[in-house]
């Protein structure tokens, strides 16, 4: 699938100097393509995780569009872009993400059941087996360390194959051993044709990257 | 696993305590609404009862039994007691104008010694023109009352089929009646043969307090409906001022005083409803909204994963019906297991009549106050299901870094 985002930008009311708005984001043009894994870099609070959080459908530009394939995200309702994410867009967002009351397997298997749907248990499980974390499937998030449960996370946004992948720093609590596990993990997904878009700190996310950007103050450069 | 019904039951399962004490509250919000309105219902069904059984207009009994408090205690009350006054009255009030249907009645109280098997309150009545106790006697029997059979009322411990001793006198227990919530309950009824019979034997073995009386001669007091020309009110005036020795009373005015302790205690109650009520919401409310603030990060996560606004508010929706269910269901049954083994408790204490509702009624009662109660639940968690789907997922999730 192809992500495609037109003159989009983002303003938050805020009491300035000379204005009542914040510019987070930049007007900007950017396409994420299928099977290549592109980079964002860039300061804390440049913009990073709004323009993410914009390509995932969950907050509306306030100018601009943006496009999965040929369908314009917020020109959908509500009951269909959450539908279109679930089953198009697989999400890493920043920090712990887990259900608390629900065990790891269960987190992994919620893009499925929260629509009824059976969940693939053997793709789960070799999910897991990938991840290096199949032996905690019955834990508890409670009981899991920051690293696992970012790795559950990760799982769960890949569950349904997603075609668009968007993380949100998602090795910024791992060991470097663990980081490599994740990269390539990505990597991989993004050779199986995902189109990955990952925003990190990491330097040698570069090794990875197809194309790599960076953020400054709400301006996306490519690098 | 049907994870998408169950994380409903999951959010809850997960969080017990906060659970426990949303279904405590929820069943103590259903178990005071249908008490309440148990308790308010059984004692307006109780007065009814009351009415239906003095059956008539005017009751008119010798002066010396009419210090109010005296004929209350023996009609109302239950309490055990006898007067008689001479059938010269009963003719004299007989001949009176506007009389529309009149029956004697007589009381005797069994003594408390071995002469009888309980000590209870008996009233006996004449076949032949009694309009207020053999209708509600035929519910339970339908033949004629023999000499010396007698029917007890539903609290006494006497079935048919026994038999009963008074002054020495078997009596054979002929039918049991339907339960009243009143006095009556605790009372035994026979035909007017009978009773003098028994009058006569107290009076043989000197255990009535009245000695020189002859029981064909007496009647304990009169019973009157007025005709259609004439009110209740016109006839006691009249017998009032031409019938010496006696005094006529409107039953209404007898039990002026149930029906006003009645009104007290449910303003009380429905008071106390009304406030347990209000403080419940603003309670459930309180914990709802806690409930969903403490998950606000998952409820972004879901919203990432796909859900949408409509299913997270359906989610917070559901956990709240699941609760308040299982509240209400759970006040009900204490409400139940209260009421039902304690109605002649309650009875005792309120000394007011108390007739719990029949079985079809209180499934109505049972059914509103479950969709009560889990509105009310709903009710208290839409609020928080309205904010939760207008989540800016964007701003909580940056939330944490
Ligand atoms: N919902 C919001 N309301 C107001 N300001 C916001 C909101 N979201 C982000 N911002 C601001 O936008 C800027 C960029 O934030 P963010 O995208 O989270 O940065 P990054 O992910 O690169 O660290 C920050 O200055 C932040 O304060
Ligand atoms: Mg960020």
């Amino acid at each position: 699938m192809i992500l495609k985002a037109e003159k989009i930008s983002k303003e938050f009311p805020r009491q300035m100097k000379n204005a009542n708005r914040f510019t987070a984001v930049q007007e900007t043009d950017f396409r994420l393509n299928p099977g290549e894994l592109v980079i964002i870099m860039g300061r804390s609070g440049s913009g990073k995780s709004t323009l993410l959080n914009m390509f995932a459908g969950l907050l509306q530009p306030t100018a601009g569009k943006i496009f999965l394939d040929d369908k314009s995200l917020y020109d959908l309702e509500d009951q269909e872009l959450s539908k279109l994410r679930n089953q198009h867009i697989g999400m890493i967002p920043q920090g712990q993400t887990a259900l608390y009351s629900l065990t790891m397997l269960e987190n992994i298997c919620l893009p499925y059941t929260l629509y009824g749907e059976e969940p693939h248990e053997a793709d789960a499980c070799a999910l897991l087996d990938r991840l290096e974390i199949s032996h905690l499937r019955n834990a508890m998030p409670s009981e899991l360390s920051g690293g696992e449960l970012r790795r559950m996370a990760i799982a769960r946004a890949m569950m349904k194959k997603p075609g668009i992948l968007l993380a949100d720093e998602p090795t910024s609590d791992l060991d470097d051993e663990t980081t490599k596990i994740v990269f390539s993990f990505l990597k991989e997904s993004a050779h199986n044709g995902t189109a990955v878009l990952i925003v990190t700190h990491e330097n040698d996310a570069k090794n990875y990257a197809d194309r790599s950007f960076r953020m400054n103050a709400g301006m996306l450069c490519q690098d | 696993m049907r994870l998408s019904k169950s994380l409903p039951f999951r959010n809850l399962a997960g969080k017990p305590i906060r659970t426990a004490i949303l279904i405590l509250l929820t069943a103590l919000l259903s178990l005071t609404v249908f008490g309440g309105t148990l308790m308010i219902t059984s004692l307006k069904t109780g007065l009814h009862s009351l009415e239906d059984r003095l059956g008539a207009d005017i009751m008119v009994v010798p002066y010396e039994a009419t210090t109010k408090a005296n004929l209350e205690n023996i009609v109302l009350q239950g309490n055990t007691g006898y007067f008689y006054m001479d059938t010269a009255r009963l003719e004299k009030i007989q001949s009176r104008e506007g009389i529309g249907q009149i029956s004697a009645q007589f009381y005797l109280a069994s003594a408390n010694s071995g002469c009888c098997t309980i000590p209870v309150q008996i009233i006996g009545y004449d076949p032949d023109t009694d309009f207020t106790i053999s209708p509600w006697i035929k519910k339970s029997y339908r033949n004629t009352l023999q000499k010396y059979d007698i029917v007890v009322g539903n609290d006494l411990n006497a079935f048919v089929g026994d038999t009963l001793k008074f002054y020495g006198v078997e009596c054979h227990v002929a039918a049991k009646l339907d339960k009243t919530g009143t006095s009556f309950d605790t009372t035994v009824f026979t035909n007017a043969d009978t009773i003098k019979a028994l009058i006569q034997s107290s009076l043989d073995l000197h255990l009535n307090t009245f000695q020189n009386i002859d029981p064909d001669k007496v009647v304990s007091c009169v019973l009157i409906n007025a005709d259609e020309e004439h009110t209740p009110e016109e006839i006691v005036n009249d017998i009032n001022l031409h019938v010496k020795k006696v005094k006529a009373i409107q039953t209404k005015e007898m039990i002026s005083g149930v029906s006003d302790s009645l009104a007290g205690v449910s303003n009380v109650i429905s008071i106390l409803i009304i406030a347990v009520w209000l403080l419940g919401i603003m309670i459930l409310l309180l914990a709802f909204t806690m409930s969903v603030n403490e998950r606000k990060k998952e409820f972004a996560v879901l919203r990432v994963l796909g859900a949408s606004r409509k299913k997270l508010a359906g989610i917070v929706m559901q956990e709240a019906c699941i609760t308040a269910f299982s509240g209400s269901t759970g006040g009900i049954c204490i409400g139940l297991l209260i009421m039902i083994p304690f109605n002649n408790l309650i009875e005792e204490q309120l000394h007011l009549p108390f007739l719990l509702p029949d079985v079809s009624q209180l499934i109505v009662y049972i059914i509103s106050a479950v969709i009560l109660s889990v509105l009310t639940g709903m009710i208290s968690a839409s609020v928080s299901a309205f904010r939760i789907s207008r989540i800016d997922t964007g701003l909580i999730l940056r939330g944490d870094n």
